[in-house]
């Protein structure tokens, strides 16, 4: 089977991201300082054109939002060497793609692995793109890289054919030369470009090879630069350096929402020392990181606070409270709008004999990279280069030229494999930092966050509140379902039962934190909320979990993994005493999966994961081991959300500031995994680094129901052990 | 100012400056020997590992004056005439990694481990590494890792 129902291989700047992908909006605008600015770009005329990009041609390298390039040379080239270098705006945070989009070109060129090299996202030599988030580089990066190139090696043998004068039906492409079979001639792809750019346009023709037929991908292949991460070779951004370099220091308000008053700067030497104010933001910059600290340490700043919300009132917070009404918002997402209703939940669920109706609510978690955020900026003749670990380098171009008061082709952002992201780096903080800061230093500056920055003054996964009310007949079948969630998102929102009088909806809130993307994001709160309602329903009903999921699914792919799941797991097996089972199924971003576990009690109440089991399909797998390694990570990130992580707040304090209050994963705490992978040749790959997190709370939480009989409906499920049971009188 | 003897990885660094900066940013800002990594400043995620006479040492939390002159051993310093030492080896060969921010920290603690018990279980493994985050997950992978490169020495001496 080909892969025709495939989506087109573009990534559409005009389609509308899930929301709170970019919804951490700039940290920072700065006022202009005139000295600066000419001393900057040598005396000469500068037109400041604040925020507006100028226009650019589309389908240039590293061109600003608009169609995709449709030359080859934009995305390939083929040096007199053979080595092939490719150009995607994509970012490696650890999903693996570097590797994984090397396989797929790799293939489709008939090219060896090791002669293909990634340039990936920096804004002056990839073309434009919307960012590394999303799950989309799988379905949409690869499938355009297949076909550049695709095109590259139709085009390799057409200067074959013209070079030799034969029948190019008579020529292959293989092993990164051209070959002649009749007459034993053969030229590598080197010899026959001699570096030349190979000029055709990129089409659907010909189709890019069908997956039954990879030879490179659908194959683990390690990690293309194993070598550097072992060797500590690899410089992330925090590990560069550059001529002349000085290191940033930026001083924080003491509570969210603070607003500097008064800032004093005596005692600083300013003769070693670059003290920059502006607006909110105070920095420093000195030849050393020792000297910057010092001096940051010696500056006195007075800072207004004003009283904020805790977590202890955050879920009641959000109900209460709707967003404050934004620019270009009006697309119908306000308060009590964008409702989807089928049938009518309220008269069906009047006459249902199950009636249920729960509130659910996850927390503030962070994504706590072990990389903290960190930028390296330098300024030459007016052009600004930014080193700095971003999941959207033309993003935070943008961010810098608004900030800075650049036009966009002045600005060049390049990200190195970056220490992870987890959907937490989609924004420039310390990009704009290290750029403000150099800029009146007049010497690159570094800027890297302290773990107690990152945990503060980074963005969270928001905290929401989802209200599930449902009706079902005294078999379990669902004739009801109203879903409201509120605040963290709207992703994974619908249910994939089938449900005849439904009514979802999201309802966006005012965030007292700074909240943006996270893994999977909201399809992991909702997941949550869904998944254990059924489990609930399916309790009330006296009908089994599986059973009860059976009963009312008819998606065939989601039935597929949950009868993997469930017979990998051992579910209808006799079960060890003492211990809880639970399950949960789900699809999000074009995956679908359902993941089992086993959870003990121990003494004192503290829950133990023993076992998870997930079954995961995303159509064609492209390199089975490190899809194999998504889901298990995502498995071991999820179980920190489900179990413990919880940010904690106090009056715009952010009191879980570093890793002895914060407490991730670690090695005592993982279960034993098992992960089935389905492989679909006959169906698109779908991106994977998110979707296989999204079971995991919702299976823990109702098999410790299994296990207790208490069922606990917030994520973090038991961040101090066990609930005790509530004493019957 | 005061001048500092360092011995890192078989060579001898002399420092000018204050004794009492942590060992890492010595390392990484003066030195540029960056596979040590700034994970979190207090000793809690282990990606700054070295060994300090062969023990596993948080060198965030560690002031230079107190290792000077001591023998100290960072990533850098594991690969041998261009030959990867055999956890390095493991780790590259098990998956044992994502993002890779880790991974010089564990091997390194990793290594030291293996000097100390040559054939650790799966949990012995675990427990000597609790001191670590991998925050992309791979915990599993990088127990095989390290088994592997026990088998791997194990092979090669018998």
């Amino acid at each position: 089977m080909t892969t025709g129902g495939s989506p087109r291989p573009e990534d559409p700047p005009a389609l509308e991201p899930e929301r709170y992908e970019l919804a951490a909006g700039p940290a920072y605008r700065f006022e202009v300082d005139r000295r600066e600015f000419v001393k900057l770009l040598g005396g000469g005329l500068v037109v400041l054109a604040a925020g507006a990009a100028p226009a650019q041609e589309s389908g240039t390298r590293g061109g600003a939002a608009g169609s995709l390039p449709r030359e080859i040379g934009a995305w390939l080239r083929v040096a007199a060497d053979g080595t092939v270098t490719v150009y995607s705006g994509k970012v490696e945070f650890g999903q693996d793609i570097r590797t994984s989009l090397t396989q797929a070109v790799a293939d489709e060129l008939r090219a060896p692995l090791g002669t293909i090299r990634m340039v990936m996202g920096d804004t002056d030599l990839t073309p434009f793109d919307q960012g590394t988030f999303g799950s989309r580089t799988t379905p949409f990066m690869a499938a355009q890289l297949r076909q550049v190139a695709a095109a590259a090696r139709e085009a390799l043998l057409d200067l074959a054919a013209a070079k030799w004068n034969v029948d190019r039906a008579a020529l292959d492409a293989r092993e990164g030369g051209i070959v002649h079979a009749a007459t034993g001639r053969a030229l590598r792809f080197g010899e026959l470009t001699q570096g030349q750019a190979l000029v055709r346009a990129v089409a659907a023709d010909p189709p890019p090879t069908p997956a039954a037929r990879w030879i490179v991908a659908g194959r683990s292949i390690p990690k293309v630069n194993a070598r550097e991460i072992v060797t500590g070779r690899h410089r992330y951004t925090s590990d560069l350096t550059r001529p002349g370099l000085w290191h940033g220091k930026v001083l924080r308000p003491p509570a969210v929402g603070a607003t500097l008053v008064a800032l004093d700067a005596a005692g600083v030497d300013t003769k070693r020392v670059s003290v920059v104010r502006d607006g909110d933001f105070v920095g420093v910059s000195a030849p050393t990181a020792a000297e910057a600290a010092l001096a940051a340490g010696t500056l006195k700043t007075e800072w207004k606070t004003s009283p904020q919300p805790s977590d202890a009132q955050i879920f009641e917070y959000l109900k209460k409270t709707p967003p404050e009404a934004r620019e270009g918002e009006g697309r119908g997402e306000g308060r009590g709008a964008g409702a989807q209703v089928s049938g009518s939940a309220d008269q069906a669920r009047s006459a249902a004999p199950i009636r249920l109706e729960q509130s659910y609510t996850v927390a503030y978690i962070a994504h706590a990279p072990l990389e903290p955020r960190a930028a390296l900026a330098e300024w030459q003749d007016g052009r600004l280069t930014v080193w700095t670990g971003t999941q959207r380098p033309f993003g935070v171009r943008t961010e810098l030229a608004e900030a800075l008061r650049l036009p966009e082709e002045r600005v060049r952002v390049i990200v190195p494999d970056t220490g992870a992201g987890y959907g937490g780096k989609h924004t420039g903080e310390a990009a704009i930092e290290a750029a403000r800061l150099a800029r009146a230093a007049g010497h690159p500056v570094k800027l890297v966050w302290t773990r107690e920055e990152e945990f503060a003054w980074a963005y969270f996964r928001p905290a929401g509140v989802i209200d599930v009310r449902s009706g079902a007949r005294a078999d379990g079948t669902l004739t009801a379902w109203e879903f409201h969630t509120y605040n963290c998102g709207a992703a994974g929102i619908r249910t994939p039962y089938d449900v005849a009088n439904q009514t979802v909806q999201f309802h966006p809130a005012r965030s007292p934190l700074r909240q943006g993307s996270y893994r999977a994001l909201a399809a992991t709160a909702n997941h949550f909320a869904r998944e254990t309602h059924m489990d609930e329903v399916a309790r009330a009903a006296g009908v089994g979990p599986l059973e009860m999921r059976r009963r009312n699914l008819k998606d065939a792919r989601v039935r597929a993994v949950l009868d993997a799941a469930a017979e990998r797991f051992g579910w209808m097996k006799p079960r060890t005493p003492g211990r809880g089972c639970g399950l949960a199924a789900g699809t999000e971003k074009g995956s679908y999966l359902a993941t089992c576990a086993e959870v003990s009690i121990e003494p004192g109440g503290a829950v133990r994961v023993r076992r998870m089991v997930t079954a995961f399909e995303c159509g064609a797998v492209v390199n089975p081991e490190h899809l194999r390694n998504q889901v298990e990570g995502a498995m071991v990130q999820g179980l920190g959300g489900a179990l413990f992580e919880a940010v904690r707040f106090e009056d715009g304090l952010i009191t879980t500031d570093r890793f002895s209050r914060y407490r991730v994963p670690r090695f005592s705490d993982v279960p034993e995994l098992d992960v089935v992978l389905v492989d679909r040749k006959d169906l698109p790959s779908a991106g994977a680094g998110e979707t296989p997190l999204v079971c995991v709370a919702p299976a823990i939480g109702n098999a410790i129901f299994d296990a207790t009989g208490t069922r606990l409906r917030s994520l973090p499920l038991v961040p101090a052990g066990l609930p005790k049971p509530e004493r019957s009188l | 100012m005061a001048r500092l003897e360092l011995q890192i990885n078989g060579v001898s660094h002399r420092v000018d400056g204050d004794g009492e900066r942590s060992l890492l940013t010595i390392l990484r800002d003066e030195l540029d020997l960056t596979g040590s990594k700034y994970g979190c400043g207090e000793g809690q995620c282990g990606a700054c590992t070295v060994l300090v006479d062969g023990r596993p040492t948080r060198s965030c939390v560690t002031k230079a004056a107190s290792v000077a002159g001591r023998p100290i051993a960072t990533i850098e310093g594991l690969e041998q005439n261009g030959r990867l030492h055999p956890v390095q080896h493991a780790f590259a060969e098990a998956d044992a990694m994502q993002c890779g921010y880790c991974t010089p920290g564990m091997i390194m603690e990793a290594v030291a481990l293996l000097r100390r018990k040559a054939d650790p279980t799966a949990p012995e493994i675990g427990r000597a590494l609790e001191g670590h985050i991998c925050r992309c997950g791979t915990y599993d992978r990088i127990v095989r890792a390290v088994r592997q490169a026990a088998e791997a020495a194990k092979g090669g001496a018998g």
